[in-house]
């Protein structure tokens, strides 16, 4: 079979860690269709990045290096791509859903005429049967791309089955690397490009980096706050619980909406994808938009007062009551048993 | 200067009020049973265009592909001062995925002919894919910036801009024409001006002609009249359009269904409390 191919974006001189986490689900993928997984890596300066590469899991990376490519822009990017595509013919190329990587993919579709999936949060290899006026065709090992769809109130299923190569963006946060640090070489690939002077026009003139105060998933333990919260003022307690556990505080979509916390703590389909061991909501009723970033928690606990709120249907353990009341009473009885 | 913009705008399901009838069995949009709005973002895309208006001057064109309903969202865009608006139905351009959607798209900004800037907003709400912008960008082989948050400088032949990235944000500087995709923290968009609404409001496309009053259509008054183009106006293949011009298909749509895993409810009360976090330390996830 052909292969599995991943761009790697590179952020900063950097890796991005979706890539690593893309070539973690490409080998699973590429075993499934015993096929190859490979990596898509353009920039300029670039080989030092070989090693990690192989290291996570890429048998080939197809690269091409050109001072012109020292920085993203679509149109040299596009160009650069389609051309290692077109020579490697691979079956699936997969692409991080972050701000460059949706600006690129798209036009590589566009390009090529085939189709993409935004924004996935699954992917599986399957069997597909297609009706058509009465007459059905049968398609074996292809890619599903799921995704959440309609404002993450349906999951979908999409596939792409009569064209090459089937193409998907993955959120970032979902797929799980996986490294082998045994593996530190194999085959490279270089492709040459000629990126004519029109395709060089856009110009970086100024980069902010700004720093997230919350890495929401550098703890393995997150306390989140909800609506049923209420007020800034009662996120205290929510902080104060945290900080008890060692943990960092996240929170729904209607208690940022509501000015209770800033965005970089939002945990949900718009904001982040988590999966830590331990997972306190609080206060959350678990609507569907926040249900899709936190799902995958090893364990959760739900403290609510509405005993029918949907979250106590994923959680782990639910206490019915007021956070007020019991809050504290976690606080004491973590402390109490510490010592 | 004036400049000739193109807005790309969507009708869209209100994604906020969904209720179990969104989707029919075979994966598509069950359109009736949900309320439609002017997609938010579209609707900042308009805005980034009449700001450019008030200040330099330009022919500002709303492009809307959609079934004849759609063409509200060009009456709301008459009102709040687009000076010409098309509206792309056809049964063949039904179902259409992004890729599909881009080529009915590239080819009426074609026929439209010379534009400097095409403005889109970041992403529609229903399908919250943001591929439309670039997919139409690379068809007309023209540059792109998305997730645009602010227009810096516009001069004759160039254009600078903020856009958002991963961890903070660029200020890039490119030529002109481009296709630009707006976020909502662009702009806010301003409200329809009455003075155009009394204007526009009986603007119509002959599409949608039943959905209006016999008896002004009767009466002397001549309507504006909101172009529709089909496939054979835009010299669109049909085995590029809509279903058939799509290579992704929905295999499957789930309502999402919440696991219930090993459950406990955990008494409020001392000793409840108490053997929750015992049992959470002795499995060394806290402590």
């Amino acid at each position: 079979m052909n292969e599995v191919l991943v761009y790697i974006e590179l952020q900063n001189e950097k890796i991005a860690d979706v890539s690593l986490e893309l070539l973690g689900k490409a080998q699973d993928l590429a075993k499934k269709t015993s096929a190859k997984c490979g990596a898509i890596l353009i920039g300029n300066n670039i080989k030092n990045h070989h090693e990690i590469l192989f290291q996570y899991g890429a048998d080939t990376i197809y690269s091409t290096e050109d001072l012109s490519l020292k920085n993203y822009a679509p149109l040299p990017y596009t160009k650069t791509v389609c051309e290692i595509v077109e020579k490697s013919k691979p079956q699936i190329v997969l692409y991080g859903a972050t701000v460059n990587g949706r600006d690129l993919a798209p036009r590589i579709a566009s390009k090529l005429k085939v189709g993409l999936t935004a924004d996935c949060t699954e992917l599986q290899i399957g069997d597909y049967q297609k009706k058509k006026k009465g007459e059905i065709k049968n398609y074996k090992n292809i890619l599903y791309q799921i995704r959440p769809a309609f404002g993450g109130n349906i999951i979908a299923t999409i596939v792409s089955p009569d064209h090459r190569p089937q193409m998907a963006t993955v959120r970032p946060g979902v797929m799980k690397v996986k490294k082998n640090d045994k593996t530190n070489s194999g085959k490279v690939v270089n492709i040459k490009t000629d990126i004519p002077q029109e395709l060089l026009i856009t110009e970086i003139i100024k980069t902010i980096k700004i720093e997230k105060n919350v890495d929401l998933n550098a703890s393995s333990i997150i306390v989140a706050g909800g609506m049923g919260v209420g007020s800034k003022e009662n996120f205290k307690l929510i902080h104060k619980l945290a900080k008890t556990l060692g943990g960092i505080v996240g929170a729904s979509r209607a208690a940022v909406d509501a000015n209770f916390i800033n965005a970089d703590h939002q945990i949900g389909q718009t904001g982040t994808t988590v999966q830590p061991k331990l997972y306190i909501a609080v206060g959350i009723s678990g609507q569907i938009q926040h249900i899709a970033g936190m799902s995958n928690s090893n364990r959760i606990i739900a403290i609510n007062t509405d005993k029918d709120a949907p979250i106590f249907q994923i959680a782990n353990y639910g206490i019915v009551g007021d956070f007020n009341d019991v809050i504290p009473k976690l606080i004491k009885t973590f402390k109490t048993l510490k010592k | 200067m004036s400049y000739n913009i193109i807005v790309l705008a969507k009708q869209v399901p209100d994604t906020k009020n969904i209720t179990g009838d969104a989707m029919k069995p075979d994966g598509t949009v069950n359109r009736i049973a949900l309320p439609t709005i002017f997609n938010p973002e579209d609707l900042n895309a308009l805005e980034e265009a009449l700001k450019i208006k008030d200040e330099y001057g330009a022919k500002i064109t709303v492009l809307t592909m959609g079934p004849p309903s759609a063409a509200e969202v060009l009456r709301q865009s008459l009102f709040r001062g687009a000076d010409d608006v098309i509206l792309l139905s056809d049964r063949k351009f039904a179902a259409a995925d992004t890729l599909a959607t881009s080529y009915v798209l590239s080819l009426a900004i074609k026929k439209i002919g010379k534009f400097d800037l095409i403005i889109g907003g970041r992403q529609a709400i229903d399908g919250d894919t943001a591929q439309v912008g670039p997919q139409t960008a690379e068809k007309l082989k023209v540059n792109q910036a998305t997730c645009v948050n602010d227009i810096v400088e516009l001069t004759n032949d160039s254009i600078t801009v903020n856009r958002n990235t991963d961890h903070g944000s660029e200020t890039i500087k490119t030529k002109l024409p481009i296709l630009l995709t707006i976020t909502a923290e662009a702009n806010t968009p301003r409200p329809p001006s009455v003075k155009k609404t009394l204007t526009y409001k009986n603007a119509l496309s002959l599409i949608e002609k039943n959905d209006y009053d016999e008896e002004y259509l009767k009466s002397n008054k001549k309507p504006f009249v909101i172009k529709n183009w089909d496939h054979k106006d835009i010299n669109a293949k049909t085995e590029r359009c809509g279903l058939t011009g799509s290579p992704t298909q929905v295999k499957k749509i789930e309502n999402i269904v919440l696991e219930t895993g090993n459950f406990k409810n955990i008494e409020n009360s001392a000793s409840g409390i108490k053997n929750l976090i015992s049992e959470l330390m002795s499995e060394h996830i806290i402590g």
